[in-house]
């Protein structure tokens, strides 16, 4: 690991030249986006410093209770951003929850099986696999889960002329919105799938770069980008999966009406 | 016993309604736009949550399960949508229509152990029955049997509401909630429309309400006329 090379804050800054050029192009091709682009780029500035700071303690103390801590915050963080995605959410608390189990489930889970059972460090909770690991796992399966369910709950908006017409032919609610399903699913899943067959091809995927200008052998970079690809696959694809099914249930009663009034207008 | 009995029914913007209609009886409902005919029919059919109580021949619509219900209470929306390729895949009883399937399908069926093709053989004949409703109900709404294979988008307004009426009595309805079922049509396809209407009606003992602007209409079709008001609040 002594091969690195240090970055100096210069060297950022060099970089951050090319987000304010970009942001006063779009500025100037009236795009509407370079404010949001410049307070995004800031928020990775700042969030990141925290985190590198947070990261530093949590490794020296490499105590449970911490690192629970802290995937408790990413996890609130990621389901906050899973309803913040979606034009119509679902109403009260129903956008937040439903984002939020669906990756207790799925990234936690999948997180947990990989420590204990795959990469087996020691302890299984070491914050130095545990969090990077969960990091990865909550952020793509957070952009399945938008993706997914901003296809659904849009198209059942659109949609519910055909959704009502199935219904009043005595179609049941899973009848009725089981394209609809389907696609989001598959919507939720295509990120995953491309990237599995780009990886190598055309993309150097971002964790594996990281470990080989670390000046670790690409070979063991190799493997662990391939666990990396096969748990995001597995837990973004259950996570759309249940997120999906709970979401097209909510959206109907239990006398089979479509319930468009639960999603937020 | 009515066959379709309607006490104290609130939609949000109207009622409560309690009316009743006999077996083989059509009610005409008529109004101005916007008093909530529309939302009346969809109430009726379960489609939104009411207040008050709907049954069919003394069941009361709680007492099944909603599909059920839409089975046999069937709503014609003034513009059905549609959301397959071809028309027949909108029908149930496509399948026996189409020669080359039918003959594989039979082929494996005769392998099966005995007392499953006598179950198939009581399915076979409920399909041939729904295949002739089919075929009749197309032809004197003037389609020729290859309708079935139509593109949904090479279809003309009038045709979807025609398609769409033999859509809904493909389900044997007990109870027809036709929301001006023939808005869309030319005379001769009006006349069609209230002939098959009235002999299903006729064949089955099917109640039916009749939402209708026509003042001729409603004297041809309906045996009852009720008409609502906005209530100005």
């Amino acid at each position: 690991m002594s091969g690195i090379i240090q970055l100096s804050p210069f060297d950022l800054s060099l970089a951050a030249l090319l987000v304010i050029a970009l942001a006063l192009v779009t500025r100037r091709l009236q795009l509407g986006i370079g404010r949001k682009l410049l307070w995004n780029a800031t928020r990775t500035v700042i969030q990141l410093s925290l985190i590198g700071f947070v990261l530093k303690a949590l490794f020296a103390s490499s105590s449970p209770l911490w690192v629970v801590l802290m995937a408790l915050v990413m996890l609130l963080g990621a389901g906050r951003e899973v309803r913040a995605r979606q034009k119509h959410p679902l109403r009260g608390g129903w956008g937040f929850g439903v984002g939020l189990s669906a990756m207790f489930v799925s990234s936690f889970a999948v997180a947990v099986l990989a420590l204990t059972v795959v990469v087996g460090p020691e302890p299984w909770y070491a914050p130095r696999y545990a969090i990077p690991l969960l990091g990865m796992m909550l952020g793509n399966t957070m952009t399945g889960l938008s993706l997914s369910l901003n296809h659904l709950t849009q198209n059942v908006r659109q949609n519910r002329a055909v959704i009502e017409t199935r219904l009043a032919l005595g179609q049941t609610k899973s009848e009725a919105i089981d394209d609809i399903r389907r696609e989001s699913v598959r919507t939720g899943l295509i990120p995953i799938i491309n990237s599995m067959a780009a990886a190598g091809l055309v993309s150097l995927p971002g964790m594996m770069t990281g470990q080989i200008l670390a000046g670790n052998p690409p070979l063991d970079a190799v493997k662990y980008q391939i666990l990396i690809m096969f748990l995001i696959a597995g837990g973004t694809g259950f996570g759309t999966l249940a997120a999906v099914w709970m979401t097209s249930l909510r959206l109907f009663d239990d006398r089979h009406r479509l319930r468009l009034d639960r999603l937020k207008g | 016993m009515s066959r379709f009995v309607i006490e104290g029914l609130r939609t949000v913007c109207g009622g409560p309604f309690s009316f009743l209609v006999e077996r083989d009886e059509c009610v005409a409902l008529s109004g101005p736009s916007g008093c909530g005919k529309t939302l009346l029919l969809r109430a009726l059919a379960d489609l939104d949550p009411t207040e008050g109580t709907v049954s069919l021949d003394g069941a009361d619509r709680n007492a099944m399960s909603a599909p059920q219900w839409r089975k046999q209470v069937g709503w014609l929306p003034a513009e059905a949508a549609w959301w397959a390729d071809a028309v027949g895949d909108h029908f149930g009883g496509r399948r026996s229509e189409d020669g080359g399937q039918k003959d594989s399908a039979t082929g494996k069926k005769q392998q099966a152990p005995t007392p499953l093709v006598s179950k198939i053989g009581k399915g076979e004949a409920l399909a041939l029955r729904s295949a002739k409703l089919q075929r009749s109900c197309l032809e004197q709404l003037g389609f020729e049997q290859d309708v079935l294979e139509w593109r949904i988008e090479r279809l003309s307004t009038g045709e979807k509401q025609r398609l769409a009426l033999v859509r809904l009595l493909l389900n044997e309805p007990k109870v027809l909630l036709l929301d001006e079922p023939t808005a869309a049509l030319d005379v001769s396809n009006v006349w069609k429309v209230e002939e098959v209407i009235a002999e299903y009606r006729n064949a089955t003992g099917a109640a039916v309400v009749w939402v209708s602007h026509n003042p001729e209409q409603i004297a041809r079709v309906a045996d009852r006329h009720l008409e609502l008001w906005k209530e100005m609040a």
